[in-house]
């Protein structure tokens, strides 16, 4: 049943993985990028990491990949002029692909991960919990390295915020706290009028 | 006959079909009382008298119209990418339901007991933008296509302050788990983590309704501006799903309220002797009080929605942002405090 749902979900990633790089349209790739997502997150639940397929699915599914998209519905994408030199560039193309599929299958081939290199983990009961192993290992273990990778985070966030903010003090724009903090009698004034008759003035034509 | 009906259900998938119909079937029938509970109510706060031509007193208005969009014509746009059209609701149901399998009805009554329960949630409300992303972008509207912008931008910032009022509650309860979350809320009224968490449970709920995209956050439909926003070209059951999906979701937003803030099922009496109350149903917890409490958000989203006026969009955008996030993040702190100091009733640690 298990190996059942794993070659299930695995040939989900594989074909969207494909279907990424082969559709014709950026959305929709980004929408296969979307399912095998997914699928590798299934993949991770069978694993009993059911922490990091869910912060999978939220982080990349829920965030990053809406950003994407975000991004790429809005770029106007010509496709004839994207796939202008293919068969040019062709043979450079699967050469570069093959070097790095023959690197990639060295390191992570089926020797490298056999049973004799790892023994195959013990399968948990019910009650064990992924999140608080994690947690016990993140904060006891590896907790500089944790704080370390948080900092750079930060960093990295401060970073994109400052490249990307430009004060243009020439574009007008709402103060919102002056806005907030109005007060009834800084925008309307009551003035008292006497009552006189009114007479009667035919409008003017409008000249042009 | 029984002993062969009881067989039957022994089966673990049937087992599991029966428990989803019986969670589905009500929740669809709250969907569908709540859309008529919204006119109503709307109507009586603008002092008219709302549905009130089929049936008694209109109560069957909602059926009407069920059958009205069930029989509809679904009219596909030219140019529109028919398969992602239709897909995009499916999304957005699929999510807007499968997160109802950790929500507990009682101690007991859970459909998928799991550690992560409340990242599930989280994950699920996540996936549900796609269905809107997908509905604006398939349409070949530019309506629907600014709609889909706008939801984007404005799901994934409220996701954030959401997240963190989020992990207060999981700091006090130190649980993912549902269950356990309202277990840690148990003793009367003062249990309840609204009190320590006050910020975070106002917070949670607001960005509630901006996930949802529910007046005065609607701009995604934004009658006035964008017609009606990602659903503008959807007609007949396919829009009817859209509804039901956010009507869903909604409740969804009101029931985690009442569980992860107020409680759950346990009783507010619970433990007070002064009352008098004894072992009566009223001190003792049940589904009752957690219906109950889900009552009073779900009345929350329609009483914002006859009240507030649409937010401007940028307004919004600064509220998630440069409000929300900086009070949770500093109301987490305040909950590491508490739970250093050990304050009582909520953060003995046991």
């Amino acid at each position: 049943m298990e190996t059942f749902v794993f070659y299930i979900f695995s040939a989900f990633m594989v074909l969207s993985a494909l279907m990424v790089i082969t559709v014709n349209n950026p959305v929709k790739a980004a929408f296969f990028l979307v399912l095998s997502f997914f699928a590798s997150a299934a993949i991770w639940l069978l694993l009993e990491a059911e922490f990091l397929a869910i912060i999978l699915v939220i982080v990349y599914v829920g965030a990053v990949m809406v950003l994407f998209l975000f991004v790429v519905m809005m770029l106007d994408i010509n496709m004839a002029q994207i796939k202008k030199g293919f068969v040019n560039n062709l043979p450079l193309a699967v050469a570069v692909a093959i070097a790095m599929f023959v690197t990639i299958f060295f390191v992570v081939g089926g020797e490298s991960f056999s049973e004799s290199v790892f023994t195959i983990p013990d399968r948990h009961g019910a009650d064990y919990s992924n999140v608080a192993e994690l947690g016990k290992v993140l904060y006891t273990d590896y907790v500089y390295s944790f704080e370390i990778a948080a900092v750079i985070l930060l960093v990295g966030i401060i970073a994109a915020i400052s490249l990307t903010l430009r004060r243009r003090p020439n574009t007008r724009h709402q103060k919102i706290e002056e806005q907030v903090a109005v007060k009834s009698k800084d925008r309307l004034q009551v003035v008292k009028v006497d009552a006189q008759p009114r007479k009667y003035e035919p409008a003017k034509e409008e000249q042009k | 006959m029984l002993d062969l009906i009881l067989s039957i259900y022994e089966i673990p998938v049937i087992n599991i079909l029966v428990k989803i119909i019986v969670i589905l079937v009500p929740l669809l029938l709250t969907v569908a009382y709540f859309t008529y509970a919204e006119r109503k109510v709307i109507g009586y706060m603008q002092v008219r008298i709302g549905p009130n031509r089929v049936g008694p007193r209109g109560w069957l208005q909602p059926i009407a119209d069920a059958m009205k969009l069930m029989f509809k014509e679904i009219i596909f746009p030219s140019d529109a990418n028919k398969v992602l059209f239709t897909i995009a609701p499916t999304l957005a149901i699929a999510t807007a339901l499968a997160a109802w399998a950790v929500v507990p009805f009682g101690s007991e009554l859970v459909l998928a007991d799991i550690n992560v329960a409340l990242l599930y949630i989280l994950a699920m409300t996540s996936i549900g933008v796609y269905g809107i992303i997908l509905a604006g972008w398939s349409s070949n509207s530019k309506y629907a296509i600014m709609s889909t912008l706008r939801t984007a931008a404005q799901v994934v910032s409220y996701e954030i302050a959401m997240g963190f009022a989020l992990v207060g509650v999981v700091m006090a309860a130190r649980s993912l788990n549902i269950g356990d979350i309202v277990e840690g809320q148990s003793g009367s009224i003062w249990g309840w983590y609204m009190w320590p968490l006050l910020p975070l449970f106002v917070i949670y709920f607001i960005s509630g309704v901006a996930e949802t995209n529910r007046a005065p956050f609607d701009v995604a439909e934004g009658e006035s501006e964008i017609v009606a926003g990602f659903h503008v070209e959807y007609s007949g059951i396919l829009f009817a799903i859209f509804f039901l999906a956010e009507y869903a979701n909604m409740i969804l937003i009101s029931i985690m309220a009442a569980l992860m803030f107020m409680g759950g099922w346990l009783s507010p009496f619970e433990g007070v002797s002064a009352l008098g109350l004894g072992d009566s149903f009223l001190a003792g917890s049940s589904i009752i009080w957690l219906l109950a409490k889900t009552a009073i958000f779900m009345f929350l989203f329609l009483w914002f929605r006859a009240t507030f006026p649409r937010y401007r969009y940028d307004q919004i955008m600064r509220l998630g942002w440069k409000v929300f996030i900086p009070i949770t993040i500093v109301w987490i702190y305040v909950v590491g405090l508490m739970y250093y100091l050990e304050l009582a009733p909520w953060f003995i640690k046991g």
